[in-house]
């Protein structure tokens, strides 16, 4: 049997929402969800599957994820899922529902809402409970490791890290060379993203030019930084390959990246060259709402295929510190003037 | 549009966990100022050590002895120290490579200043006063230009200590502002003022009481204000007998679900002032409140018949 072609069909993000306007997390997402819904032509409830990403570190509460469901239509009971993770991941999961034939059509969507707490703090939960977790090690000093560690290599220079936003900071007592200090400083936002999935005719009858998926697939580093070599990213290159992503170039690649270093091992990781557009939706990954973030890089790429303005793109999401663990998407549209219009069923 | 409140919560979780022969023997050790680590069946030394190879996910248990002496393989400066990081004053993470190491550890490294610190230099462990058995038991480690200690290569270590340390407590605390959002905000302004705020849904024109900002069913936006109750029906309830901890009700006491009139949701509250054995299903009530309570302290029989079955059924 050929595998159905699943396609992103609609994406929507919100603004970068302040704390003062005083949102929960429905009533962040409640707009977003319906502007993806709308672009669909779906009804609240009416996708086969509903996966959302999100984390109760962030927000502070256990199973808070399904007070968000309040914005979804979820009665009577719909079919649902939830990923302590980006949303980049519930994309994952409800593709391989599609794939597996138990839903035409998925909502996917992920929230998060930093400002609640000190990301400097709770992301150090997320590292190993034995060795890491006591130090209480914040986000930016461990990106700050591995840019000392891609500068030690001569993978980057200082010069081209201090031309970029998210350059190093000198350090407070004003060492002169850039001391690799707190890239990704800059505070995440709050907000949401959301995309429709749907298979092969259910698809093209949503969309003029759906991104089709032609593979996606993630992978995983130990959690020990002692063990990594900080300046590769191994788990990249290896869902690059294993989602397809070197059998034909790309023309564009959204990165999910805290800073100017990290774009540089993946670049590397990914054999991007100059030919390729990156990150052409004007992105800020470092301050996109986490959670959101790589959800985002995904909905943009396809997005830029929506538009015609791509027509193979790579899409990364991360997780976890310096570059722990990586998704990877490629995502194609047809060209012009292609039949497309046979049904699903001829396809198997 | 009131003044959108928020609310200070700490969540606070002391996590106690098994260590497993391999980060027992390790931590372990650090109380007793010796460092160990673990072999890789093609010879690596693993500090910290892993229960599981890396590469082969193969079980690993050869324990070697590595020395406090080390390099920096790669560091940042951190100018602005957070309250439970390992130092109070400025300081570099390093991950550092033992001698006899073939992986880095991180941890602090004291040094005046940035200058001060570069890839390749070499440090030394500077021992905590107290240790316990955890990776803290190194305060931090420091510059240093002596040669390596004794043990420079890794030599077998069997692993045994007296009192061994076999579980690890971290305590950890985050604090968050939570904030309930709009709809809910409106909701607790008007308890304030002893009235009950529900939303009506556009789509279905259910009143959703407390309202969220969205209909459960329909999932869209709810946005016009109703005020329901006071008054409301049981529709259905729990005989508590056990009491809980801090809370000063006697038991046994009644817990029900309660449709205030002109909500298509039931909430959930306290009955009192009625014996517990005489509560039902479709028995009138009314919010009891006291002086100092934003919202009502529980729900006593309101004088009048009760409800028709068929006039909350569909609340259940």
């Amino acid at each position: 049997m050929t595998p159905r072609d699943v396609a992103v069909v609609a994406f929507a993000r919100s603004g970068h929402h302040e704390p003062a306007d005083g949102l929960s997390e429905a009533e962040m997402l409640l707009p977003v969800l319906h502007d993806a819904l709308d672009q669909a032509g779906l009804a609240p409830g009416e996708a086969d599957f509903t996966c959302s990403g999100s984390s109760d570190y962030l927000a502070g509460r256990p199973f808070s994820f399904t007070l968000a469901l309040d914005g979804v239509g979820a009665w009577p009971p719909i079919a649902e899922s939830h990923v302590e993770m980006d949303g980049a991941w519930a994309l994952y999961e409800a593709w391989v529902k599609i794939l597996t034939g138990q839903a035409g059509t998925a909502l996917v969507y992920a929230h998060g809402k930093p400002s609640s707490g000190d990301l400097r703090d709770v992301l150090t939960r997320q590292l190993d409970p034995y060795y890491l977790a006591p130090l209480w090690p914040d986000p930016a000093c461990l990106a700050a490791l591995q840019t000392r560690a891609l500068l030690d290599a001569g993978l980057i220079d200082e010069a081209a890290l201090l031309t970029d936003e998210a350059a190093p900071v000198p350090s407070a007592d004003g060492h002169p060379s850039g001391t690799p200090h707190a890239p990704g400083a800059r505070a995440a936002t709050d907000g949401a993203a959301a995309v429709v999935l749907a298979a092969g005719a259910t698809a093209r009858r949503m969309c003029t030019r759906p991104a089709w998926i032609r593979g996606i697939d993630h992978r995983i580093e130990s959690h020990a930084l002692g063990l990594r070599d900080l300046t590769d990213s191994p788990s990249t290159r290896l869902a690059a390959e294993r989602a397809g992503a070197f059998d034909a170039p790309v023309d564009t690649a959204e990165l999910h990246t805290a800073d100017a270093a990290q774009e540089a091992v993946l670049r590397r990781a990914l054999r991007l060259d100059g030919t390729v557009t990156v990150n052409p939706s004007g992105g800020t990954p470092a301050t996109d709402p986490v959670m959101a973030a790589g959800l985002i890089r995904l909905g943009e790429a396809a997005a830029r295929i929506h538009r015609g303005a791509s027509d193979r793109a790579l899409a990364h999401a991360t997780s976890g510190p310096c570059l722990q663990q990586n998704l990877v998407a490629v995502l194609e549209g047809e060209p012009a003037g292609h039949p497309g219009a046979e049904p699903e069923g001829a396809r198997t | 549009m009131p003044e959108n409140l928020t609310a200070p919560l700490v969540v606070a979780f002391p996590f106690t966990r098994s260590l497993g022969p391999v980060q027992s023997a390790f931590l372990t050790g650090l109380r007793e100022r010796t460092v160990l680590g673990v072999r890789t069946r093609d010879g690596r030394v693993l500090v910290p050590p892993v229960e599981y190879d890396p590469v082969t996910a193969e079980e690993i248990r050869d324990l070697v002895e590595v020395g406090t002496t080390g390099t920096v393989t790669t560091w940042a400066w951190n100018p602005a120290p957070r309250h439970r990081q390992p130092l109070r004053t400025p300081f570099a993470w390093a991950l550092v490579r033992l001698d006899g190491a073939d992986t880095a550890l991180l941890h602090a490294l004291d040094a005046p200043h940035a200058r001060a610190v570069r890839t390749g230099m070499r440090v030394r462990i500077r021992w905590a006063a107290h240790r316990e058995g955890a990776i803290t038991d190194i305060a931090c480690f420091e510059p240093y230009d002596g040669t390596a200690t004794a043990t420079a290569g890794a030599t077998p270590h069997g692993g045994a200590f007296a009192d061994p340390v076999t579980t690890l407590t971290t305590p950890a605390r985050l604090d968050y502002t939570y904030a309930p959002g709009r709809a809910q905000t409106r909701y607790l302004h008007a308890l304030a003022g002893r009235r009950i705020l529900g939303e009506r849904c556009p789509s279905c024109r259910r009143v959703c009481v407390p309202p969220r900002g969205a209909c459960p069913t329909c999932g869209v936006a709810t946005a016009e204000h109703v005020e329901v109750g006071p008054r409301g029906t049981v529709t259905t309830f729990c005989v508590v007998n056990i009491k809980a901890k801090g809370l000063d009700i006697d038991v046994p006491y009644v817990y029900a679900h309660i449709a205030l009139d002109g909500a298509d949701l039931a909430l959930h509250a306290r009955i009192g002032g009625i014996p517990y054995d005489e509560v039902r299903m479709g028995m009138r009530v009314e919010p009891v409140w006291t002086d100092d309570s934003r919202h009502p302290d529980h729900y006593r029989p309101a004088p009048e018949p009760d409800a028709a079955y068929d006039t909350y059924k569909e609340l259940l």
